[in-house]
């Protein structure tokens, strides 16, 4: 993974002790609540119902063991022995004091970590691929060129007042693990006619309260390139992005207004101006620098069959499960890569604590090449682990309460905080979230299920992804109660679709039956062993709604 | 208000005036609508001028005058609205302007260094903001990962200097 140079770790130090000196003239009381709110956000640090929350950025969601014992140590010494990971790849302590922040700040220094572009109307922290360096059919390994994006991202003096936030992801293979048709750019790494890897771009994506599909703006942008391209795109949004409306100032909405054709046409033009100008040309010798960084590990020479693997298969069907739905498979033979569930029965999605912080670093030093990542669906994955050392790596997250067998199923939900935390929630997210995990505990009853994707949100924000979710759930308040409208058919990935609202809201009462009523009623209509999304891009919203209505 | 050009503290010898106001003696800025109504005039007033553009009046339309103008001014109308910081960078990099970009409107402190790279060369401020604060706050930073209309040395550039430094000491 990327190691900081003597410059970039300057840069993280300089603002350590820059955040420190504005924390310290906040609490003498030099700074107001109001003149410090601007600076502490900008770096990661929000005001939620209860307390301070501190976002910590984890760069394309990749870690060290080391950097991961460091959080553990931070949840430990200045918050309630856990951390939250979000859906970008970030992770969240809930309850830190204000005092300590410069503390732990320069805690995370120490491991070349920070809060740098986790909040504010900055370019935020780049997403990317969970199996970045360990797909089959990846063309490039997509953290370079998102290590790329960060640099020239970090303290951008132009593009830190946006009219938004602004959200970059980049995929490295044609399945979209990184959910770039919903971020404001979506970087698809491509190949062209002559074998160049290059980038296709899309722009104007997003969820929250008007969501939308990021629209095609360009089919192949040059590596050296990349960064005047991006500049080009950022400063028109800077430029004309509306600022007269906080919930119509995201590029969608630009991209919406002009249409994408009147977009393109800026962006190329802005583009053909700041190419000629070279500033931003990327040289060869810096890609391969941080290329370098990227090279894969010292895997071993090993057949792909292992017979340690399909022994422990056979013997533990509890391992069966868990090898079938959170082990993916890896481009290098004898290799797979296994994914942590942190949605245990009952849990709260993305929740991890300190002591399970510490174990899955020991477990990632000695089975992974030291290192893991954290996925958009708020787990964590293991990208190179033998498959000889499967069981092992099994029974070590077992001992932790780490090894439920349900990625990609019904319990595998993502949540937004909600009303529990956040102050902006109309409605619950976590508990609903553990409701309808304890109501399809049955994991046997999960893998009959299959793949289904369900996402919570609060409010429309939309921070859990609801319109994304094959089962969309949004949170609304009316007249002081809290219902839940249900969506149907969203999707994250390459085939990228908003849901279909199926009818009014349910209560808190009925919304766990409703769901249970959908997932009946897929059963019943799908078509051997077709997943409950291609049911439902197959037969639609309609007989979905007429068990969930009918009868009432 | 205070105005900070090239880091000091100085006297604004300019005088903003409304499209109604008489002209004074003296420099004086005026608004984007009155230098295209009023060009002519201005221009053969014996005192320097200045043109303001507020949000959302990008610079282009004066892209042929920058000749005879010698201030542009760009406002802030809050912090977060930061459409200026283009128009700063597309004045001094686009259309190669040299004379005076001035910051005006809601001018908060840990914007100064943004400001800077992004070609300002002048800012008002408010009154509670002290050379001590100045120096504090333009100076955060010492490294850049970017290029802007600053010039500033960028990351890249030093570790390719480096690079190629560590090669002749091997070759040597």
């Amino acid at each position: 993974m990327y190691r900081y140079d003597e410059f970039d770790q300057q840069l993280v130090n300089e603002r350590v002790a820059q955040f420190s000196g504005q924390v310290a003239r906040r609490l003498t009381g030099e700074l107001t609540e109001d003149e410090f709110k601007p600076l502490r956000l900008m770096n990661g640090v929000y005001l939620q119902l209860h307390a301070y929350m501190l976002r910590i950025a984890i760069p394309y969601g990749t870690l060290s063991s080391k950097q991961l014992r460091m959080l553990a140590h931070i949840g430990r010494k200045y918050d309630r022995g856990y951390g939250h990971f979000t859906t970008r790849q970030n992770l969240q302590f809930n309850w830190p004091a204000l005092k300590d922040v410069p503390d732990i700040l320069k805690d995370l220094a120490s491991v070349e970590m920070h809060c740098i572009q986790t909040s504010g109307n900055c370019i935020r922290n780049v997403t990317s691929d969970q199996y970045a360096g360990a797909a089959k059919n990846e063309l490039e390994d997509p953290r370079i060129v998102s290590e790329i994006i960060r640099q020239w991202s970090t303290f951008h003096p132009e593009f830190s007042y946006l009219p938004r936030k602004f959200k970059i992801a980049v995929s490295g293979t044609p399945d979209d693990r990184a959910a770039i048709r919903v971020h404001d750019i979506g970087i698809q790494i491509v190949q062209n006619g002559q074998g160049e890897i290059g980038y296709e771009i899309y722009v104007g994506g997003g969820l929250g309260r008007t969501p939308m599909i990021g629209k095609k703006i360009s089919g192949f942008v040059p590596k050296a390139d990349l960064l005047a391209y991006l500049e080009a795109i950022m400063r028109v949004y800077n430029m004309y992005g509306r600022r007269d409306n906080i919930y119509k100032a995201r590029i969608k909405i630009l991209v919406h207004e002009i249409g994408v054709e009147e977009m393109q046409r800026q962006v190329e033009a802005e583009f053909a101006e700041i190419r000629k100008s070279g500033t931003l040309h990327l040289p060869e010798e810096e890609i391969a620098r941080i290329e370098a960084y990227f090279q894969p590990p010292a895997y071993e020479d090993l057949p792909d069959e292992s017979t340690e693997l399909n022994k422990a298969v056979v013997a533990d069907p509890a391992f069966a499960n868990w090898v079938k739905s959170n082990v993916a498979q890896h481009k290098v033979p004898g290799y797979a890569i296994v994914n942590i569930s942190l949605k245990p029965i009952g849990g709260v999605p993305g929740d991890c604590t300190s002591d399970q912080m510490d174990a899955i670093a020991d477990i990632a030093e000695k089975f992974s090449f030291d290192e893991l990542r954290v996925t958009h669906e708020q787990n964590l994955t293991l990208a190179h682990v033998r498959k000889k050392d499967l069981y092992a790596v099994y029974e070590a997250l077992k001992a932790h309460d780490l090894a439920t067998a349900n990625i990609g199923l019904i319990t595998d939900q993502i949540a937004c905080p909600g009303l529990d935390y956040c102050a902006l929630a109309n409605a619950r997210s976590i508990p609903l979230a553990q409701q309808i995990s304890e109501r399809f505990a049955d994991i046997e009853r999960q893998h009959e299920i299959g793949e289904l994707k369900i996402n919570t949100s609060g409010c429309i924000n939309a921070c859990g992804h609801h319109h994304v979710g094959h089962i969309g759930i949004l949170g609304v308040d009316k007249k002081g109660v809290e219902y839940y409208q249900v969506t149907l058919g969203g999707a994250a990935d390459e085939k990228t679709a908003i849901g279909d609202i199926v009818g009014r809201a349910f209560t808190e009462d009925e919304i766990v039956d409703a769901i249970e009523t959908i997932v009946t009623t897929y059963i019943g209509i799908r078509k051997d062993g077709e997943r409950f999304i291609d049911t439902y891009r197959r037969v639609g919203v309609d007989p979905f709604k007429e068990s969930l209505y009918e009868t009432h | 208000m205070k105005l900070i050009r090239n880091g000091e503290f100085v006297e604004d010898n300019f005088t903003t005036v409304g499209d109604e106001d008489a002209l004074p003696e003296g420099p004086a800025i005026v608004s984007l609508e009155r230098w295209q109504a009023e060009r002519e005039t201005l221009r053969a007033r014996n005192a320097p001028i200045g043109v303001k553009l507020q949000s959302g009046q990008e610079p282009s339309p004066i892209a042929e005058d920058l000749d005879h103008i010698d201030v542009v001014a760009l406002e802030f109308p809050v912090y977060r609205n930061g459409r200026a910081y283009s128009y700063a960078r597309l004045l001094r990099e686009r259309y190669g302007y040299k004379g005076e970009v001035r910051a005006v409107g809601n001018v908060l402190r840990d914007q100064f260094q943004f400001m800077i790279r992004c070609g300002f060369d002048a800012l008002e401020v408010a009154d509670n903001i002290t050379p001590e604060i100045w120096a504090e706050n333009v100076g955060s930073f010492s490294l850049f990962y970017q290029p802007a209309a600053d010039g500033k040395e960028t990351v890249l550039s030093l570790r390719q200097r480096l690079a190629t430094r560590a090669r002749e000491k091997a070759t040597a």
